[in-house]
C-alpha cells in the first residue's frame, strides 16, 4: 500500500488548480449529484405523505428514510466538502472519531430512553 | 485595516515538518476540525430529541400533521413547505460548489455570479424559515382547557377578535382522534368555550397546541440553532464575496477563502438534511 502521507511533492491545496477541460467535467458530476439529492428529498417527502404512522409498512419507511439520509450525507460530504478528493489520511481523522463517538451516544441513548419508558409507563398515576 | 497578504510563504517557514499535514491548508484543517465539533453538537440535540421522543409515553406529534400550510394558501400540503426549504438549501449548496470549481479556475467572474447567488438562497432560507416560526407560533383553531379540566379541540379556528358565537357551525371535539371521539356543536359548544380555563393556541416555551411542551423546545432550539448557523454562514459569504469584489484572492493568486467558506456552508446543508429527517419526516 502507498503511503500517501511521505509523497513530497506541490499536492498542497492552495495549488488547486484545474483547467476549463476538466472544470466542465466537474461541474458534470455537480449536476448528477444535485438531481439525485432532489430526487432523493422528492422520494422521501411522498414516502412521508402517503405512508402513514402506525401502519405495519411504517417500520421499514423509517429505516428507508435513515438509509436515504445517509446516502445524501455522504454524497454533500464527499462531493460537495470534496472530502472524497482528500488524502485518505485526512478523511480517516475527520469521520473515525466522529462515527465511534456518535455510534456510542446513539446506543447509550436509546437504551435509557427504553429504561425511562418502561419506568414511567409503570409509575404512571 | 491591515493590508491584505498577496505574498506566498515558504511552506517549511509554516509548518515544522517541512510540508503540511494532510496536505491541506492550516486554515482548511482547522475549519474541518471546527466542523467536526459543530456536528457533534448538532448530533447531540438531535440525540437528545430522539431521547426525549423515545421515552415520553403520551402520543407525540407528526410532522406532516403539523407542518402542512403554504403561504397564502388555505388546505393541506403535508411537508411541501419543508420540502421546498431543502430544495432552496440544495440549490444554495450546489450555486457554492460552482463558486469553489470556479475559483479553481481562477475564474473571478465565475465566483462573483455564483457567491451571489449563494448569497440570495441563504436570504431566501432564512425567510422561509421566519414564516414557518411565525407559522408555528401562531398556530391553527388549537384546543380549549375547559372548566371540567378536559381538552377540547376546537373544529375551526376563531378569527382575529371574534368571538365563538361568530363562527358558524362552530364544534369543540373531546377525545380528537380516538375511538371515543363524540363534537358537541350549537349553543352548548359555545358555553363551554367562554366558560374555559384556557385557550392553547399555537406554541411557546411552556405550552403548545401540537404536543407535549418538549416538542415545541425541541423545534425551537434544533431549527433555531440550525438557522442560527445559516444567518453566520450568510454573514461570512457576504464577507467573502466583498474580498472576491475588491480582487483580493486574485492578487493572493488563490481562491481557498471561498473554499474554506464553501465547507461551512455546506455543513448547514448537511445538518438541515438531518433535521428534516429526524424532526419532520420520522
Amino acid at each position: 500500500m502507498e503511503r500517501d502521507d511521505l509523497i513530497v511533492n506541490d499536492s498542497y491545496s492552495l495549488n488547486a488548480y484545474h483547467d476549463a477541460e476538466h472544470g466542465k467535467e466537474i461541474r458534470k458530476k455537480i449536476v448528477r449529484v444535485t438531481i439525485l439529492l432532489t430526487l432523493i428529498t422528492a422520494v422521501e417527502v411522498a414516502l412521508g405523505v402517503y405512508i402513514k404512522q402506525g401502519t405495519t409498512l411504517w417500520p421499514f419507511v423509517k429505516v428507508g428514510f435513515i438509509i436515504l439520509t445517509l446516502v445524501k450525507a455522504a454524497y454533500i460530504v464527499a462531493v460537495f466538502m470534496h472530502l472524497g478528493d482528500e488524502r485518505k489520511s485526512l478523511r480517516y481523522v475527520i469521520i473515525v472519531p466522529y462515527a465511534i463517538f456518535i455510534i456510542y451516544l446513539l446506543v447509550i441513548s436509546i437504551l435509557e430512553s427504553n429504561y425511562i419508558n418502561e419506568v414511567w409507563l409503570q409509575f404512571k398515576p | 485595516m491591515a493590508s491584505d497578504a498577496t505574498k506566498a510563504l515558504d511552506k517549511s517557514a509554516l509548518w515544522g515538518g517541512g510540508m503540511s499535514p494532510f496536505s491541506v491548508s492550516y486554515g482548511k484543517m482547522m475549519m474541518w476540525f471546527f466542523l467536526v465539533s459543530d456536528a457533534l453538537t448538532f448530533s447531540g440535540l438531535l440525540v437528545a430529541y430522539g431521547y426525549a421522543r423515545h421515552a415520553y409515553t403520551g402520543p407525540w406529534p407528526i410532522g406532516e400533521e403539523v407542518f402542512h400550510a403554504l403561504p397564502g394558501l388555505t388546505g393541506s400540503y403535508p411537508l411541501l413547505y419543508v420540502a421546498l426549504m431543502t430544495f432552496i438549501l440544495i440549490v444554495s449548496s450546489v450555486t457554492m460548489v460552482l463558486a469553489v470549481e470556479a475559483g479553481h479556475r481562477l475564474d473571478r467572474r465565475g465566483v462573483t455570479i455564483w457567491m451571489a447567488a449563494t448569497i440570495v438562497g441563504g436570504f431566501i432560507f432564512l425567510g422561509s424559515q421566519a414564516w414557518e416560526w411565525s407559522h408555528f407560533i401562531h398556530g391553527s383553531a388549537g384546543y380549549i382547557i375547559g372548566n371540567d379540566n378536559k381538552i377540547y379541540h376546537l373544529s375551526e379556528e376563531i378569527p382575529h377578535l371574534g368571538t365563538a358565537a361568530d363562527v358558524a357551525s362552530f364544534e369543540l371535539i373531546l377525545n380528537r382522534g380516538e375511538a371515543n371521539e363524540s363534537r358537541i356543536g350549537g349553543q352548548e359548544a359555545v358555553r363551554l368555550y367562554n366558560a374555559k380555563v384556557q385557550h392553547v393556541q399555537g406554541a411557546n416555551l411552556t405550552i403548545n397546541e401540537y404536543g407535549p411542551p418538549q416538542y415545541g423546545n425541541f423545534f425551537f432550539f434544533i431549527t433555531g440553532f440550525h438557522g442560527f448557523h445559516v444567518f453566520t454562514g450568510v454573514l461570512i459569504n457576504i464577507i467573502v464575496f466583498i474580498g472576491v469584489l475588491r480582487g483580493v484572492y486574485e492578487k493572493r493568486g488563490h481562491y481557498e477563502m471561498v473554499e474554506k467558506t464553501g465547507l461551512y456552508w455546506h455543513f448547514v446543508d448537511l445538518v438541515w438534511v438531518f433535521v428534516f429527517t429526524f424532526f419532520y419526516l420520522i
